[in-house]
């Protein structure tokens, strides 16, 4: 069915090397020359004016000690913590919700994707006046029922009403993947675990999730991926007046120092450590993965 | 019509009407409903509030009114003329065509060989290119941002859509997955009859590729439209040369409070991705579902 390729020949080897051409000079220079010239930038102090000046690794020394850093680095980690799950398991419960053989599956489908495809920046308007203080239609939907206005994008509670929105716009892509992988699993599993007496409840666990664990693990990985990487909420919601954010995270950070104070070392160093994390965890999960998937 | 049978009903209900079994089925599922349906209303409410506000007269922003008294379009006019939106999606419209112009054929040209050749090196050459998936934009924007403006080119929209000319993982992945369900025996016989590995490429891959190709469009599309970080970077602050996120980013911080117009703002803004999307869900789903991504 498949098939590994052919072997050019002669002159088929000139169209090779042309059509490789593009993304040959994307991945030396935009993916692994960029990397390793961010990697090389975090060894020197350079504010883009003056010549750059060697420090060696005191961009990296320097970060425990800066405040910002390790603040956004908090923030960025508990994001991520309640992040993931949240889409993950969100996404997963309505992929099987609409997977059981009901009515107006594709228009339920169309309604939990459109966030997906919207762009954050307009959205992100949209809910800081919801979220608004004064006149936020939240706050009046929590007075009506008796509870207390909050500050929802202030310092105290900004992170939580953001990781609401970045929830609110992603799980339809998790949905999609969840269907996918949902739909490969053979009908007749279940037929005869229903046959067997077996509850709804059990089926999930003892066939779809076994079943379903690649998806899982991709979903996983994606969501780490882009929660680390979280920025156009984070930004639109939570911008103070100043230019900085109620809960700044490792992008917000990056930007705030590359773009707006142009210390591009310690921007780079930021930027080189995020790297390392996303890169940490992905291994972590595929392993993980590995290990599971033997069982 | 309640009188007629179903015709694939299993024998023992072989007698049960058409509204008995329907009425059946939702007793069956009523909780998998209700949840559906609260969960629609949830996603789909920041989106009715939006709608809503924008329609107001910006003297009723602050009713709470779902459906407004006053039903007006005077908002859209405001936000068009004050933020200018001709120059903004002008700006983001041609950046995004661009983007996608750049992605469509040299992502389908990487694709090709990947699928297709077998040369020394390909898989690991392909697997470093997915892995640099997880790289994240930041690891790699401040050198081109270095660059980029040596070149004199820091203001302009040459950064924005460039980069989208040398391919890309995420575009190479989707297309080369879908070429290799293409037979090969087309190729084959293309080849036996002289055919270059570009007429292959070209009048076999291409055409037959069209749905992917389509997924590919639209997801290049909606990433160039809605980007909102390298915009910030390249384009800060004039109106005129900026795109729509940014135009959007600066007007929060000028017009602060004039929710009304703000709102007929972000409904002009993400219209254009919306209406792609009704017509053509199906490629952008089937997009999601074969590579994962967006």
């Amino acid at each position: 069915m498949s098939h590994d390729g052919i072997r050019a020949r002669g002159t088929e080897r000139i169209w090779v090397a042309l059509l490789l051409t593009p993304t040959m000079l994307g991945l030396a220079l935009g993916a692994l020359g960029s990397m390793a010239a961010t990697i090389g930038l975090s060894l020197f102090a350079w504010d883009l004016l003056t010549p750059p000046r060697w420090v060696g690794l005191a961009n990296y020394l320097a970060l425990p000690e800066n405040r910002n850093f390790m603040r956004a680095l908090g923030n960025t980690s508990l994001f991520s913590a309640i992040y993931v799950p949240a889409t993950v398991l969100i996404s997963l419960g309505i992929a099987v919700l609409l997977n059981r053989g009901i009515y107006g599956k594709s228009l339920f489908r169309l309604i939990y994707f459109l966030p997906v495809i919207t762009s954050p920046t307009a959205v992100g308007l949209v809910w800081t006046w919801i979220y608004s203080k004064d006149r936020g239609v939240l706050n009046a939907i929590v007075s009506f029922l008796g509870g207390t206005p909050q500050h929802w994008l202030g310092s105290e509670l900004a992170l939580y009403s953001v990781v609401v929105v970045n929830v609110w716009g992603a799980i339809g892509q998790g949905m999609i993947i969840f269907l996918a992988g949902l739909q490969a699993i053979p009908r007749d599993l279940y037929e005869a675990a229903s046959i067997e007496g077996a509850t709804p409840f059990r089926q999930f666990i003892e066939i779809t999730v076994p079943l379903l664990l690649p998806s899982i693990f991709f979903q996983t990985v994606l969501s780490t991926i882009y929660a680390f990487q979280a920025f156009d909420y984070v930004y639109i919601l939570t911008q103070t007046g100043n230019g900085n954010s109620s809960v700044p995270t490792l992008v917000f950070n990056i930007y705030r120092e590359g773009f707006n104070f142009f210390r591009m070392g310690n921007a780079t160093a930021q930027a080189v450590v995020l790297a390392a994390i996303v890169m940490a965890l992905t291994l972590v999960y595929s392993q993980l993965q590995k290990r599971w998937g033997q069982q | 019509m309640s009188e007629a049978t179903l015709p694939s009903a299993p024998a023992g209900e072989a007698g049960m009407t058409i509204r008995a079994a329907f009425l059946r089925h939702l007793r069956g599922n009523f909780w998998v409903y209700l949840l559906l349906l609260a969960g629609g209303v949830l996603m789909m409410a920041p989106f009715a509030w939006m709608v809503s506000t924008a329609l107001k007269p910006p003297a009723d922003q602050f009713t709470r009114d779902l459906l407004p008294r006053t039903v007006t379009l005077e908002n859209f006019f405001t936000a068009w003329q004050r933020m200018e939106f001709h120059h903004l999606m002008w700006n983001s419209a041609r950046i995004a065509a661009l983007s996608t112009i750049g992605q469509l054929v040299t992502c389908s040209m990487g694709a090709f060989v990947f699928a297709v050749v077998k040369f020394p090196g390909r898989d690991i050459l392909f697997m470093l290119l997915l892995a640099t998936l997880m790289l994240p934009y930041q690891m790699t924007v401040i050198p081109q941002f270095v660059i980029f403006s040596w070149l004199g080119l820091y203001g302009t929209d040459v950064p924005l859509w460039l980069p989208s000319f040398l391919g890309g993982a995420f575009g190479v992945f989707l297309l080369r997955q879908y070429f290799r369900t293409i037979p090969v025996d087309l190729m084959e016989a293309a080849r036996l009859d002289g055919a270059s590995l570009f007429r292959v490429y070209w009048s076999i891959y291409l055409p037959l590729a069209r749905p992917a190709l389509a997924a590919l469009a639209l997801f290049a599309f909606m990433n160039s439209w809605n980007d909102l970080f390298s915009a910030m970077i390249y384009l800060p602050s004039n109106l005129q040369t900026t795109t729509l996120p940014v135009g959007l980013s600066l007007f929060q911080r000028l017009y602060r409070a004039q929710w009304a117009v703000m709102m007929a703002a972000v409904v002009i803004s993400i219209s254009p991705i919306v209406v792609a999307f009704f017509f053509a869900q199906k490629q952008f789903i089937q997009g999601i579902a074969t590579s994962g991504l967006k």
